[in-house]
């Protein structure tokens, strides 16, 4: 039909048009078509070329490693007395993503279970280093009533959940807390020390004494379990694992019943003792009073408990045996005797004359006794049985500051001694250089003489003492005093060695001189006048000791003491050193007792009742 | 009691039907071909949920009813309706911003008895109104014409905007796009058409775009930015394509849908399974049929007898293709994300109702292809 309209229109063709439409149908197919062919070489591209790149990443997606904690080694004394062991305990866990409100679960939780502000700091904390997958641990050993409790109201807390682990358990309490230490939950200052991957199933670490120091052999090797995983991260199946690898077990050179009849000899006082074997450098017993009870800490203490150990009065947290700097007194006489022999400075029969006074040629100031009036004329045996300071006094001047220091060094003051369990303070051993180091000021004369009865700058750690006092009974064969005595990598396994300790220098000295430092001592505990002969009285076995009082105590040995802010409460302290049986030493024992107020009195019983510990009841037959 | 007569009549008609179907038997197995392989792929991608199945499938067989209903009516009527079907569309887009529901976005209409979303009546009543305002003018058409359709076009893609649902109303304009097409706009008219959509895509991202939007062609430009946010659709989309290499991990076999990294992998994603459970082999195959598809439309609209029929069946044909296109583009990440499904694999239902009516029409006017029958 043709429109024959005034020409508003064209006109209009249906053949044309018809034929237009089909050029435009084919053009559009074509383009289509086209476009298909890039689509396919799109896939092509995908699923050909890049197949095994994609295959990896679609096996990444659903396979996930799950970590499997190994079980940490157990920690035994010398007689095979578990000291640390690991216990089945329950806790609670939550899964953030398949909990959805997080914060509300956690109220709604806490009327069930109780949580505390620590728990909840810890559990945040651990949240922000965990996939929202995880399992993060909200709450430890659980008691049997909350597992119960929560065991009924599960239902409503899907994501959260109640599982079984292996905690840490240490059944003798507060009486090693400080040598074996306590493993702890992992915080952000452990994560700077410690290798990740290692730790990806343990929730725990060593945070003091042989847990921290032996850490890397306690802790294990973590196994995998390869798991097929959905997108959420939850585990569908199993498709391989392997094992987890158990932590080492430690034996200790400890003695258990050593080490309780030492903390029982302290009846509640404070202070610290070490015993040690002089013939291979074995710590028997390492006492540190007050203590605390190490399991408190394994799953977590409270802020409040935690304040109040670390800044109560007597600050049952501070390792008195490794980290207290006591000035030696009196327990340093043996030393500068067997010094002043060794030198030829002296001769064991030679006497001096103790009237009460000492005195520098052309000095006005005056050194004196304990005893007024003084002691009369003493040799060595009588200088060191009645501890007559002014025999000292001279000798340390005769010897000198500069030849006293090396002697001394040898001996171990002045540095730590390698014990492995922390980083020792060094302790100050006096010293021209030092004294020039420290306060930038020359050394005086008077200050060769108080050091000649361990007063002055000297500082020393109960180790360190008790290490001198071995190397002496031992008669300069030096051992490094050490606790570990064996590792095995099961109950069954054989004992694997250790790591080798460097060797110390040997001491050289005639027989003689040691034997007249040895008399000494052992008539300060068997002789008339001897100033702990009280406690030397029904001894089956000779006992060579000496006393010490201590002015004035240092918190570290550092060198940032202060005397005149030192409290009361720190000053005077007891010291006894012992070692028996005289002839032929077992066991070397260094004693301090704070504010006992004199050596002899306070600390030289507590090293008798150590020293009976080991060498009458020890010897019947070993340990049960 | 049983009414005989009705009985009897519906046996006549159906014997007169299977004797004469109106359809167009090689397209219609082409469209059950893709609608079954939808189901065998939906089994798999629901985790093996036969209700889900069972629903998309009465979803189909509704559809494929539409189809046939739509098949035995003269494209005439349509066209005498089509007026009438394009202003109700309108209406249902502006009720739809009113009374509509969704998340954050107004797409869904409650009708208590259904929902639906009206932008897939849009899908259709978009071309055909563009068709019946061309057919009885002479073509190609004047520029006159073409901003009368600009404005058919523009009022319910603008609505659908406003949803907002960009993919859609991109979908629904094309469709319309095709209309002027085909209807023999000059190369040198389009071409200076498609420069200026060129050039428009700056102000586009510059003063109209969404938020969202820009993220998703970022996304697209780069997913490795961030993969465990916006970018981990389109990673753990190509992973799955791309491990399922030539022959596929089988049917049943995707790990990536199976365990929940592909993000709705019974929707949007569900050509993704398909990829990673057949492999290239089924890709090609399956597009082969989508093209032939496209190609049977094209052959029926060619045939068509008047100048509306065969507009309308190109357009029809041509955007089916935007949607394998787009979906298939999205999957393997040569095309930014939108929500636009596989034609007749992915699990919903307005959609395949909507896309087999618009068969229904192709059908319909294959049928009605000679004067007179």
């Amino acid at each position: 039909m043709i429109d024959f309209g005034p020409g508003r229109r064209a006109v209009k063709d249906p053949m044309q048009e018809a034929n237009l439409f089909r050029g435009r149908a084919a053009a559009g197919f074509l383009i289509i078509a086209a476009c298909l062919l890039v689509l396919v070489g799109r896939y092509v591209w995908l699923q050909v070329l890049r197949h095994d790149e994609f295959s990896g990443r679609a096996d990444e997606n659903r396979i996930k490693l799950r970590p499997l904690p190994p079980s940490r080694g157990l920690i035994y004394d010398r007689n095979g007395v578990l000291l640390a062991e690991n216990i089945l305990d329950y806790r609670l866990e939550l899964v953030p993503e398949q909990v959805g409100d997080v914060d509300a679960t956690l109220e709604q939780l806490g009327r069930v279970i109780a949580i505390s502000a620590d728990d909840r700091e810890q559990f945040e904390t651990l949240r922000k280093v965990k996939r929202r997958f995880h399992n993060i641990p909200l709450r430890y050993a659980l008691e049997e009533s909350e597992v119960a409790r929560f065991a009924l109201e599960r239902h409503r807390f899907p994501g959260v959940e109640v599982v079984p682990y292996l905690t840490r358990y240490y059944p003798q309490g507060a009486d090693f807390a400080h040598v074996v230490g306590y493993v702890s939950r992992i915080d952000s200052e452990d994560r700077e020390r410690m290798e990740d991957a290692r730790y990806s199933a343990t929730t725990h670490i060593g945070k003091t004494g042989i847990e921290r120091y032996y850490e890397n052999q306690l802790l294990g090797d973590v196994g995998y379990e390869r798991v097929e995983t959905n997108a959420e991260g939850r585990a569908l199946r199993v498709l391989g694992r392997v094992p987890s690898k158990p932590g080492r077990h430690l034996h200790l050179s400890l003695d258990a019943n050593l080490q309780r009849a030492t903390v029982a000899a302290f009846a509640g006082r404070a202070g610290a003792a070490v015993a040690i074997d002089p013939r291979n450098g074995e710590v028997l017993a390492m006492v540190s009073q007050p203590a605390f009870d190490p399991n408190l800490f394994v799953n977590g203490i409270s802020r409040r408990d935690y304040a109040a150990l670390l800044h109560g009065e007597q600050r049952p947290l501070y390792n008195r045996a490794v980290l207290g700097g006591y000035e030696p007194g009196s327990t340093i006489k043996p030393f500068i005797g067997f010094m002043g022999l060794k030198l030829g400075v002296r001769a064991a029969t030679d006497t001096v004359w103790s009237s009460g006074e000492f005195r520098l040629p052309g000095q006005d100031a005056v050194w004196r006794d304990w005893k007024k009036g003084g002691h009369g004329r003493v040799d060595l045996r009588e200088a060191l049985a009645q501890s007559v300071n002014t025999y000292f006094y001279g000798l340390a001047v005769e010897v000198g500051i500069d030849r006293l220091e090396p002697e001394m060094r040898a001996f171990g003051f002045g540095a730590p001694t390698g014990l492995d369990l922390t980083r020792e303070p060094t302790g100050v051993l006096p010293s021209r250089s030092w004294k020039q180091q420290r306060f930038g000021r020359t050394w005086y004369p008077g200050e060769t003489v108080i050091a000649g009865i361990g007063q002055g700058y000297w500082v020393v750690t109960p180790v360190q003492l008790a290490h001198a006092l071995a190397t002496l009974a031992a008669r300069g064969a030096a051992q490094r005093p050490h606790l570990l005595l064996s590792m095995q990598s099961g109950i069954d396994a054989p004992p694997e060695a250790v790591p080798a300790l460097s060797p110390l220098p040997r001491i050289e000295a005639p027989d003689a001189v040691w034997d007249a430092v040895r008399e000494g001592m052992e008539a300060v505990m068997h002789s008339p006048t001897g100033t702990a002969r009280a406690f030397g009285i029904g001894a089956p076995y000779r006992i060579a000791g000496k006393s010490g009082t201590a002015q004035r105590a240092r918190r570290r040995g550092n060198q940032e003491y202060n005397e005149n802010t030192t409290p009361e409460h720190l000053r005077h302290q007891a010291l006894f050193v012992a070692f028996a049986p005289a002839q032929a030493p077992t066991i070397a024992v260094a004693v301090v007792v704070e504010h006992g107020s004199s050596g002899s009195k306070a600390a030289a019983p507590v090293a008798r009742a150590i020293l009976d510990a080991d060498l009458l009841q020890a010897t019947p037959g070993p340990a049960p | 009691m049983i009414d005989f007569d009705l009985m009897a009549r519906l046996e006549r008609g159906l014997a007169r039907w299977l004797k004469r179907p109106r359809v167009d038997l090689a397209l219609l197995a082409a469209l059950l071909a893709v609608a079954a392989t939808g189901l065998v792929v939906l089994y798999s991608a629901s985790a093996e949920a036969p209700a889900q199945v069972f629903n998309q499938g009465l979803r189909l067989a509704l559809g494929f009813a539409v189809l046939f209903v739509f098949a035995r009516i003269a494209p005439t009527v349509f066209r005498t309706w089509t007026p009438w079907f394009y202003a109700f569309t309108v209406l249902l887009l502006v009720a739809v911003l009113v009374f509509g529901e969704g998340r954050g976005a107004h797409r869904w209409l409650d009708l208590q008895v259904v929902r639906f979303q009206p932008s897939e009546f849009a899908k259709l009543a978009l071309p055909m109104m563009v068709a019946w305002y061309l057919h009885d003018r002479p073509l190609q058409p004047s520029w006159r014409d073409l901003a009368a359709c600009a404005l058919i076009l523009a009022v319910p893609a603008a609505l659908i905007v406003k949803q907002p649902d960009l993919g859609t109303a991109l979908l629904v304009a094309a469709s319309g796009v095709f209309v002027i097409f085909l209807a023999g706009m000059s190369w040198r008219r389009i071409l200076f058409l498609a420069a200026c959509g060129v050039a428009a895509v700056p102000l586009w991202w510059q003063f109209v775009a969404h938020e969202y939007q820009r993220n998703r062609v970022r996304m697209f430009l780069n997913p490795e930015a961030d993969p465990l946010g916006n970018g981990w659709n389109i990673i753990q989309s190509q992973i799955a394509v791309g491990s399922g290499g030539v022959s596929g991990k089988g049917w049943l076999g995707s790990t990536q849908a199976r365990l929940d990294f592909l993000p709705e992998h019974t929707t949007d994603f569900i050509f993704a399974v398909f990829s990673e459970e057949f492999g290239l082999i089924g890709v090609v195959a399956i597009i082969a049929v989508y093209l032939f598809i496209i190609g049977r439309g094209l052959w029926i609209a060619a045939g068509a007898r008047d100048t509306y029929s065969r507009l309308l069946a190109g357009s029809i044909s041509m955007t089916f293709f935007v949607y394998v296109m787009v979906n298939g583009g999205m999957i393997a990440g040569l095309m930014p994300v939108v929500g636009v499904p596989m034609p007749l694999i992915s699990y919903g239902g307005t959609s395949a109702v909507s896309l087999l009516a618009g068969f229904g029409i192709l059908m319909s006017i294959h049928a009605h292809r000679l004067r007179g029958r």
